[in-house]
């Protein structure tokens, strides 16, 4: 700590250079957090999985539909400690295709099996006894401006009514919330009563989308898929059961590989980085050769020498990529705030904030050590002699 | 005339220091070859995809769907209604007085990509046999059509490019029935390259539909004022609740919420970094002159004009960043070449596989990027350099 002030001094010797170059890490690091936000928001559905929930499909396509009746039969499977189901509702909301999921759902099953959505429970009861009712999670509420007890028109691209109007009326009894960041784009949803919408739907009655098993023991998780799976062999509904986890990144596949996707990018940012600070470092290096052979000459141990020059490396990353991490938490509040609700919440994570400290420390040394073992092989003559 | 001799003189005295100051030039191209060759290749992502999607469909082609869904997966059209548009006097028809609409139906089938396990929707559209004359892009590259009422599909290049199983005799299982694959066709690298297509009346009972979900025909009349007619013809028919689109315009809409997606991520991250590179190039150019303020400072007091100093920094700080922006694009259109790739497209909910597009367009923006940069980072070291006093220069020596 004492080595500080002299750090400081060597650091800032030239400001320009030392200040644009801190600004281009800022820069950097600040890309990094965002576009890590961007992936965390991406994978949200791996890492909030739960391990003891199970996703049944339809074996061939998640299109297709299953029978309810399935239900009791998947209560029955050993293991099995609760089960709820779900239908795509496709909705329309003010002309705009898919403006946010309705899922058709029995609303105490689906909200037992979601113990992390947050509902108050005088609003949980009212949902469950209102056929026409509907929740919404908070931030569309939010971006949408509704009141709690106002009607919501939401119109079907493929559920007509028994009358053919696609047009749908719901009553917003509740809203929904999620204490974790990470769950809070989970809640982007709106959910409505299966057992209205089943009665009053054309045709796909008696249907259901897709199933969620809870079990006891996560260990079992395996054998309980393919158990449920054995029950509708050879059925005209054959089944396809995994878990939750494996479900979600199965469909973050289907996007495509965006880790990869920005990976390769942050590899792009990350590499000229390391190409503008290693020459900064170098050329303040260079530019103090005497003074560094001064340091040898009063006494300074070449350890101690080289451990300045890095730490002075280490200390240019970690300024600037403070800076840039600051900048990125800072900002995406600001960011969430102004799409209104549009994306998933983007938020910095605390694994970003460790990686980044990470790749901080071994840009620096990338940098730093070249020219801290060319600070310690420094002879004192010849350094003072050279004048340069 | 004077004043360009000396702009020429500086300049020339400037680049051959360049290999002096090695270290910050490279900086400069590094920063800005990143910068273009990151922003062209999430571009060429972006422009391969809409152009997929936009070179799909005719103008004197139409789609229709039930009123109310914007996409056929959720569409659905009854068969006597389909009967009924097919038969509306605005449709072509062929020599022999069939009309040329086909009623189509579209599910999705989940199939691995290749060298992977997880499924993807890979739309699945069963077709009239009219389809080809509807499609006359459509062109059988390897193997033959499927047979009328046989469990056969023909895929689309694209689609067996990308994702496992769909070569030529392999059987494919979907839902309690095995198809057999008998050929592969392209069609002018639009959307239907990514589609698995057979007989839309063995589809439906195989997928255990009632009906049609879309309807696409050709139009007698193509031009603006045909289509406008035909889509009132419709809308005005209390029998339909159809909505009657243009093909280009359906599909240009089903390319919008991806392609926008991917454009603010590629403007974004180029942003970002551009301002990164900024400071590089100012950190190179600042070094630059320093280095050679004596010289700079000498030229003045022997009658050099500090114009042609402002100039000649500048156009070092340019031919550095059009070098960078030249690396760059460079880059990119090696690792995009020929790149392809397959994404879910929210429009649809299914699989589109599209190939990267490296366009002139792209390179010649990634270059004007550079050289927006190199000015930025060569304005203020090149003003600094011409407005240092003399004395005060050549005091440092």
């Amino acid at each position: 700590m004492r080595y500080l002030p002299l750090l400081w001094a060597g650091l800032f010797r030239k400001k320009t250079r030392t200040i644009l170059t801190l600004l281009s890490v800022a820069v950097a690091f600040l890309l990094f957090g965002l576009l890590q936000a961007v992936e965390t928001a991406f994978e949200s559905g791996v890492d909030t999985a739960d391990a003891k929930r199970l996703v049944t499909t339809a074996r061939y396509s998640i299109i297709e539909p299953l029978p309810i009746s399935y239900l009791r039969r998947i209560e029955l499977v050993r293991g099995v400690a609760g089960v709820a189901h779900a239908d795509w509702f496709g909705a329309k909301y003010q002309n705009e295709s898919n403006a946010f999921p309705v899922f058709a759902v029995d609303p105490k099953r689906y909200l037992d099996m979601y113990p992390e959505f947050v509902i108050a429970p005088a609003q949980r009861d009212v949902f469950i006894k209102t056929r026409t009712g509907a929740v919404a999670g908070k931030r569309l509420v939010d971006r949408f401006g509704w009141k709690l007890g106002q009607k919501l028109p939401i119109s079907s691209e493929i559920h007509p009514k028994t009358d053919g109007s696609l047009n749908w009326e719901f009553d917003l009894v509740g809203v929904l919330d999620a204490d974790d960041p990470a769950q809070r784009g989970n809640t982007d949803l709106v959910l409505i009563n299966a057992a209205y919408f089943d009665e009053a739907r054309q045709f796909g009655k008696g249907k259901t989308g897709w199933y969620i098993v809870r079990i006891a023991d996560s260990a079992q998780a395996r054998a309980i898929s393919a158990e449920i799976d054995r029950l509708f062999v050879n059925s005209p509904d054959e089944t396809k059961t995994q878990p939750e986890k494996e479900f979600a990144i199965g469909f973050a596949r289907q996007i495509g590989d965006i880790g990869a996707l920005v990976t390769r990018i942050l590899a792009a940012v990350f590499f000229t980085i390391l190409i503008l600070t290693g020459n900064t470092m170098a050329q303040s290096i260079r530019e103090r050769i005497p003074e560094l052979a001064i340091l040898k000459t009063v006494g300074f141990p070449d350890g101690t020498l080289t451990a300045l020059v890095l730490a002075e490396a280490v200390l240019l990353l970690f300024i600037g990529g403070g800076l840039g991490m600051a900048g990125a938490t800072g900002a995406l509040p600001v960011l969430n705030g102004s799409t209104g609700g549009r994306f998933p919440p983007l938020f910095v994570s605390a694994g970003t904030w460790l990686l980044a400290i990470g790749i901080a420390l071994a840009v620096a040394l990338a940098v730093g050590l070249p020219p801290a073992l060319r600070a310690r092989r420094l002879r004192i003559v010849e350094a003072l002699s050279g004048h340069r | 005339m004077r004043w360009l001799t000396q702009v020429v003189e500086i300049t020339f005295l400037n680049l051959r220091t360049i290999p002096q100051r090695l270290g910050p030039s490279l900086v400069v191209v590094v920063g800005i070859a990143g910068v273009v060759g990151v922003l062209v290749s999430v571009m060429a992502m972006s422009e391969g995809f809409r152009h997929t999607l936009a070179s799909t469909g005719r103008n004197d082609r139409v789609i229709m769907l039930r009123a109310g869904s914007d996409a056929e997966m959720s569409s659905g059209v009854e068969r006597d209604q389909a009967a009924l548009l097919a038969a509306l006097p605005g449709v072509a028809r062929d020599a022999e007085g069939r009309p040329l609409a086909s009623a189509e139906l579209v599910v999705m089938v989940e199939l691995p990509r290749k060298g992977e396990t997880s499924p993807n929707n890979v739309p699945f559209r069963g077709v009239q046999p009219v389809a080809f004359a509807i499609r006359d892009e459509v062109r059988i590259v390897d193997g033959r059509r499927f047979e009328r009422g046989v469990r056969e599909v023909m895929v689309g290049r694209k689609a067996a490019q990308e994702f496992a199983g769909l070569t030529i005799g392999s059987r494919i299982g979907f839902r309690d029935s095995d198809w057999t694959v008998v050929g592969i066709f392209e069609s002018g690298g639009d959307v239907h390259e990514s589609e698995i297509w057979a007989d839309v009346e063995v589809a439906i009972s195989a997928f255990r539909r009632r009906g049609y979900q879309s309807l696409t025909a050709k139009l007698a009349d193509g031009a603006d004022a045909g289509v406008t007619a035909f889509k009132d013809s419709v809308s005005r028919d209390p029998r339909f609740s159809i909505n009657v689109l243009r093909e280009p315009e359906y599909y240009a809409r089903q390319a919008k919420v991806l392609s926008n997606l991917i454009n603010v991520l590629g403007y974004t991250v180029a942003t970002f970094m551009a301002v990164g590179a900024t400071f590089g190039a100012l950190n190179c150019m600042y070094s630059a002159i320093a280095s050679r303020q004596v010289e700079i400072a000498t030229l003045r007091a022997i009658g050099f004009g500090s114009l042609p100093v402002v100039v000649s920094v500048m156009i070092e700080a340019l031919l550095l960043a059009l070098l960078g922006g030249g690396v760059g694009g460079a880059l990119a259109y090696l690792y995009c070449g020929g790149a392809s790739l397959s994404t879910l497209n929210f429009g649809t909910f299914s699989q589109v596989a599209f190939d990267f597009r490296v366009t002139p367009g792209l390179l010649a923006e990634g270059l004007l990027w550079a050289l927006v940069i190199g000015a930025a980072g060569g304005l203020f070291p090149a003003i600094r350099a011409a407005r240092l006093p003399v004395t005060v220069a050549l005091r440092t020596l």
